[in-house]
C-alpha cells in the first residue's frame, strides 16, 4: 500500500470513527445516566440524514438546514421523553428493548411516508468542496476533514460540559445517585429531559454533517445502530471516554479490513467478509474482558 | 487437635487506595466456633464476601480443608463444603420457603443436568431440605411464598439454605439481624448443636449470642485484627474495651 | 384462572385446531401452519427471556440457519429427506448457539441484549454478503422434504393439510417437551438463575453451564422453526435472519404473556392476525404495529394471559 493510500485510509477510519463516537456517545450517555436503553437511537441518525437531504432541498442550503435539523432534533428528542422514554427508567430492560423497537417501526414507517423510500444524496455544500493535495496523485476532500473537526469540537464541548460545568456535574451526579440529587432540589426529571434531547441531536447531527458522504437510504439507521452496539461494547456502557477509543478502533479496522486483502495459503479470503471484522474485535473483547475496555467491572 | 477448616494468611482488600480489609490472619477448626466482632466498617463483611468467593482478594491467601481456594469462584467454594449465608437477605423470594431449601438441598446432586423427571420426585433431595427447614423453625411455613414472611422468618429461609447444603463450614453473616428475641434463642441453641461438627465463623453484632457461643473471638477495627482469643480474654482487654466494647451502643 | 380450567381450555383449543383443516379454507390452514411455526419460535425465545431472564435480541439467528441448512442441502430438484435435514438443521442451528452462547453469556443485562444483537447480525451478513447462500436473492427449495419409512411415507408435505398436522404436532410436542423439562431438576435450576444468580452461584451450582445448555437448546428449538417455516415457503433468503425478526418474536413472548409456554402461542397468533388486520387498513401498516408494540410494552407487562388471570406472583414456581 503506496503511503498515499495509507494516509487516505487513515484519514478516512478517523473520520468513519469520530462519527460513530458522536452516534454511540450519544447511545451511552442516555444508558449510563439514565439507565435506558435506546434500540432507536438508530433511527435518530436516519432522521438526521433524511432531515439534512429535506431541508438543504427545500432550503436551497446546507448551512441553513444544519441549525434548523439540530433545533428540530432536539424538539423530538424533549416530546419522546416527555411522553414516552420517561415511563421507562425504573422498568426491566425487556420493556425498554419492546418499546424503544416499537419506535423504530413507527419512524420507519413514518419516514416511508413523509419521504419515501429512495436512496438520496445530499449535495457536498460549496465552501467546501475543494480538496487537499495529500501526495503528487491524491488529494483529500476537504468536506471529509471538515465532518472529523466538527466532531472533535462536539466531543470537546461534551468533555468541557460534563466535567467543568454545573450542568454536567449533576448530570454525572444523577448517573450514580437519582435520589440524592433530587433531594438537593434539583429537578432530575428535567435533567433526563435534557440529556435523552442531547443524545438525540448528536446522533441526529452526525446522520446531517455524514449524508453528503454516506447517501441517504432506509436501511442506515438499523446499520449503525448495530455498529454503535458494538462501539458501546467494546467501550463499555457508560464510558464516553471508552466510545471515543472503541469508535477509532472500528473506524480503523472496518476501514483497512475492507482494503486489506487476507492471503491465506493464496486464497483470498472472502473480501465481502471484511465487515465482519469488527465483530471478530467484538467477541475478542468478550473474551478479555467482557464489560469492556472502560467498563465498570461486574 | 482438631482439623483446621479455614484458615486465611494476611488476607487483604484494597479498593483504590483504601483497605478495607488488611492482612488478616485467623482460623477456624472443625468443632470451633470463631467469631468476628468489630463495629460497623470494621471490613466484616468484605472478610466473609472474600472467605465464600463472592469477592476477589488483593493478596493474601484462603484455604478450605488445606485446599488454597483463594482465587476460587463461590460455587466451587460451596462445593468443597462451605455454606454462607447473607447479613442482606438473599433468597428466591417468589418460591416457597421450602421451594428454597430444596434448591439449595439440589445442589449437593453430582449433576442437575436432568430434564425429564420431576424436581419434586427426588425424595433424598426432599428430606434435606425439610430437614434443613425443620432445625431453621420454619417447617409450619413451608409453603409460604418467601415474600409473604415476615423479615425474622426470611432471616429463617436464609440460615435453612445454608443449612440445606449440609456444608462442613459455615460462614454466617449475622444471622441474627432482624430476629426478635424467640427466634434469636432459637438459632443460638441451633448454632450451639452445630458447632460440634461443623466449623462455624460467626460475623454478629449481639453480643450475648457471641459469648454464649464463640470458642474464639475475632475483633476487627478499620479492616485489621485488633485482637484474637478466648472469650474471656477479649472481655478483659482493655484495647479491645476502649475500641468496642466499652462506650459503644450494642447493636441486637 | 385454576389451573383444571387451563387445561380444559388447552384441550378445547387443540380440539379445535385438530379440526381445523376439515372445517377451513386454504388460507386459514395456512395462516394457522404459519403461526404455530411462530409459536414454536416463540416459545424456545420465552425458554430463554421468560424462564432464564436472558433477553436475546438474536433469536432470528438460529431459526434463519435452520431454514438455510434446509436450503442446502436439498438437492437441486429432488426432495431431501426429512430426518437427516432436520436434524442436521437442528444440529447447526445448536452449534451455532452454543458457540455463540459462550461469547454472549460472559456478558449479561444490557450487554446481552447488545451482543446477541450484533452477532446476529454477523450472521446476517454471512448470508447477505456472500455467495455461500445465493445472497441476497436467497435459495429455493423447490421440492418438500420427504419422510419415508420403509418405502412408506406417512405424509406428504406437498399437501398443505398434511404439512399444518406436521407442525401442529411438533408445536404439541415442544410444549409438552418444555413443560416436562421446567419441572425437572435443570428447569429449577433455570428459575433460579432468573430469580437470583448470584444466590444460585453461592449455592455452588456453575451457572454458566446451565444457562449455555439452556441457550442452546433454546436454539435447536428455533432451528426447528426455521426448518418447519422454510419448508412451508419453499424459499430462503436473508430475511429469515434479519433483526426485525428477532424483535417480532420478542413481542410475541411478551404479548402472550412471558414464563408462561402458553403466552408466546397466544402472542403469536395475536401478532400475526394483528398484523393482517393492520394490513387491511393501510399499507402503512408498520406504523399500526409499532403504535401497537409500544402501548403493549408500556400497558401490557404481563401480556394477554396476565389480563386472564393476576396470580399471586410465583405461584406457579411455588410448587416444588
Amino acid at each position: 500500500m503506496s503511503l498515499g493510500t495509507f494516509l487516505v485510509q487513515l484519514l478516512n477510519s478517523v473520520q468513519y470513527g469520530l462519527l460513530l463516537f458522536l452516534v454511540a456517545s450519544g447511545l451511552t450517555l442516555i444508558f449510563g445516566i439514565m439507565g435506558v436503553i435506546n434500540i432507536a437511537h438508530g433511527a435518530f441518525y436516519m432522521i438526521g440524514a433524511y432531515l439534512a437531504w429535506s431541508l438543504a432541498g427545500q432550503l436551497g442550503s446546507f448551512w441553513l438546514a444544519l441549525p434548523l435539523g439540530i433545533a428540530l432534533s432536539v424538539i423530538l428528542g424533549l416530546a419522546l421523553e416527555w411522553l414516552l422514554i420517561n415511563k421507562l427508567y425504573d422498568r426491566d430492560h425487556l420493556y425498554q428493548v419492546l418499546l424503544t423497537y416499537g419506535l423504530i417501526l413507527v419512524f420507519e414507517e413514518l419516514r416511508a411516508i413523509l419521504w419515501g423510500n429512495d436512496v438520496h444524496g445530499v449535495p457536498i455544500p460549496e465552501q467546501l468542496k475543494a480538496s487537499i493535495p495529500l501526495t503528487e496523485n491524491l488529494s483529500y476532500p476537504v468536506y471529509r476533514l471538515f465532518i472529523s473537526g466538527v466532531c472533535l469540537a462536539v466531543a470537546g464541548l461534551m468533555y468541557w460540559v460534563i466535567q467543568k460545568t454545573r450542568l454536567g456535574m449533576i448530570v454525572r451526579a444523577g448517573a450514580s445517585n437519582r435520589d440524592m440529587v433530587q433531594s438537593l432540589g434539583i429537578d432530575i426529571g428535567f435533567v433526563y429531559r435534557v440529556v435523552f434531547a442531547v443524545g438525540v441531536a448528536l446522533a441526529a447531527f452526525a446522520g446531517m454533517i455524514a449524508a453528503p458522504v454516506s447517501s441517504v437510504f432506509p436501511g442506515m439507521g438499523g446499520q449503525v445502530l448495530i455498529i454503535c452496539f458494538v462501539v458501546v461494547v467494546i467501550g463499555g456502557v457508560g464510558s464516553v471516554k471508552g466510545a471515543l477509543v472503541a469508535a477509532l478502533l472500528i473506524g480503523l479496522i472496518d476501514t483497512f479490513g475492507k482494503v486489506i486483502e487476507l492471503d491465506i495459503a493464496g486464497f483470498n479470503v472472502l473480501p465481502e467478509l471484511s465487515g465482519m471484522s469488527v465483530y471478530l474485535l467484538m467477541a475478542a473483547v468478550l473474551l478479555w474482558r467482557p464489560q469492556g475496555i472502560f467498563g465498570a467491572r461486574p | 487437635m482438631a482439623e483446621v477448616a479455614l484458615r486465611t494468611e494476611r488476607l487483604s482488600k484494597r479498593f483504590g487506595g483504601l483497605a478495607a480489609v488488611a492482612d488478616v490472619t485467623l482460623d477456624c477448626r472443625m468443632g470451633e466456633v470463631h467469631a468476628v466482632i468489630g463495629p460497623n466498617g470494621a471490613g466484616k463483611s468484605t472478610l466473609i464476601n472474600m472467605l465464600s468467593g463472592d469477592l476477589a482478594p488483593t493478596s493474601g491467601t484462603v484455604a478450605i480443608h488445606g485446599r488454597d481456594v483463594t482465587a476460587a469462584t463461590a460455587d466451587r467454594i460451596s462445593r468443597l463444603g462451605v455454606g454462607r449465608s447473607y447479613q442482606k437477605t438473599n433468597v428466591f423470594l417468589p418460591f416457597s420457603a421450602f421451594e428454597n431449601a430444596r434448591l439449595a438441598a439440589q445442589s449437593r446432586l453430582r449433576s442437575s443436568m436432568r430434564f425429564l423427571r420431576p424436581s419434586g420426585r427426588y425424595r433424598q433431595v426432599n428430606e434435606t431440605a425439610a430437614r434443613a427447614l425443620e432445625l431453621a423453625g420454619l417447617s409450619a411455613k413451608a409453603d409460604v411464598p418467601v415474600a409473604a414472611l415476615s423479615h425474622g422468618e426470611q432471616r429463617q429461609v436464609e440460615i435453612a439454605m445454608t443449612l440445606a447444603t449440609r456444608p462442613t463450614v459455615l460462614l454466617l453473616d449475622e444471622p441474627l439481624a432482624g430476629m426478635g428475641a424467640e427466634e434469636s434463642r432459637r438459632i443460638v441453641a441451633l448454632l450451639q448443636r452445630l458447632a460440634k461438627d461443623h466449623a462455624i465463623l460467626l460475623v454478629e453484632h449481639d453480643m450475648d449470642a457471641v459469648f454464649a457461643v464463640a470458642d474464639t473471638l475475632t475483633v476487627m477495627v478499620n479492616g485489621t485484627v485488633l485482637e484474637s482469643g478466648p472469650p474471656e480474654t477479649i472481655r478483659a482487654s482493655r484495647t479491645v474495651q476502649e475500641a468496642y466494647l466499652g462506650g459503644e451502643e450494642v447493636h441486637a | 384462572m385454576s389451573r383444571r380450567l387451563g387445561w380444559i381450555a388447552g384441550l378445547v383449543a387443540l380440539a379445535a385446531l385438530v379440526a381445523l383443516p376439515f372445517l377451513a379454507d386454504k388460507f386459514y390452514v395456512q395462516l394457522f401452519t404459519k403461526i404455530l411455526i411462530m409459536a414454536i419460535f416463540a416459545m424456545s425465545l420465552d425458554l430463554l427471556i421468560g424462564y432464564t431472564g436472558l433477553v436475546s435480541f438474536g433469536h432470528a439467528a438460529f431459526y434463519g440457519v435452520a431454514a438455510y441448512t434446509l436450503a442446502l442441502v436439498t438437492p437441486q430438484y429432488e426432495a431431501a429427506s426429512m430426518w437427516t435435514s432436520l436434524l442436521l438443521s437442528m444440529g447447526v442451528a445448536a452449534l451455532l448457539a452454543f458457540l455463540i452462547g459462550l461469547l454472549v453469556l460472559r456478558t449479561s443485562g444490557i450487554y446481552f441484549i447488545m451482543v446477541t444483537l450484533a452477532f446476529a447480525q454477523m450472521v446476517y451478513f454471512v448470508f447477505h454478503d456472500t455467495k455461500l447462500a445465493g445472497g441476497s436473492d436467497g435459495i429455493f427449495i423447490y421440492v418438500r422434504p420427504v419422510l419415508e419409512v420403509f418405502g412408506w411415507k406417512p405424509f406428504d408435505l406437498e399437501q398443505f393439510r398434511d404439512l399444518y398436522f406436521v407442525v401442529l404436532g411438533c408445536a404439541v410436542g415442544v410444549f409438552l417437551l418444555l413443560r416436562m423439562m421446567l419441572g425437572s431438576l435443570f428447569g429449577r435450576v433455570i428459575a433460579g438463575v432468573r430469580v437470583n444468580e448470584h444466590r444460585m452461584r453461592s449455592l455452588g451450582y456453575p451457572t454458566f453451564r446451565y444457562k449455555l445448555v439452556c441457550f442452546t437448546l433454546a436454539g435447536a428449538i428455533a432451528g426447528l422453526a426455521g426448518w418447519l417455516s422454510a419448508v412451508q415457503f419453499g424459499v430462503v433468503n436473508p430475511d429469515f435472519l434479519a433483526w426485525h425478526l428477532s424483535g417480532s418474536v420478542i413481542m410475541m413472548v411478551i404479548l402472550g404473556g412471558m414464563g408462561t409456554l402458553v403466552g408466546p402461542m397466544i402472542g403469536a397468533a395475536a401478532m400475526m392476525l394483528a398484523e393482517i388486520g393492520f394490513q387491511e387498513v393501510t399499507e402503512h401498516w408498520q406504523l399500526l404495529m409499532g403504535g401497537f408494540i409500544v402501548l403493549v410494552a408500556l400497558l401490557l407487562p404481563k401480556g394477554l394471559l396476565g389480563l386472564l388471570a393476576p396470580k399471586p406472583e410465583g405461584k406457579g414456581a411455588a410448587r416444588g
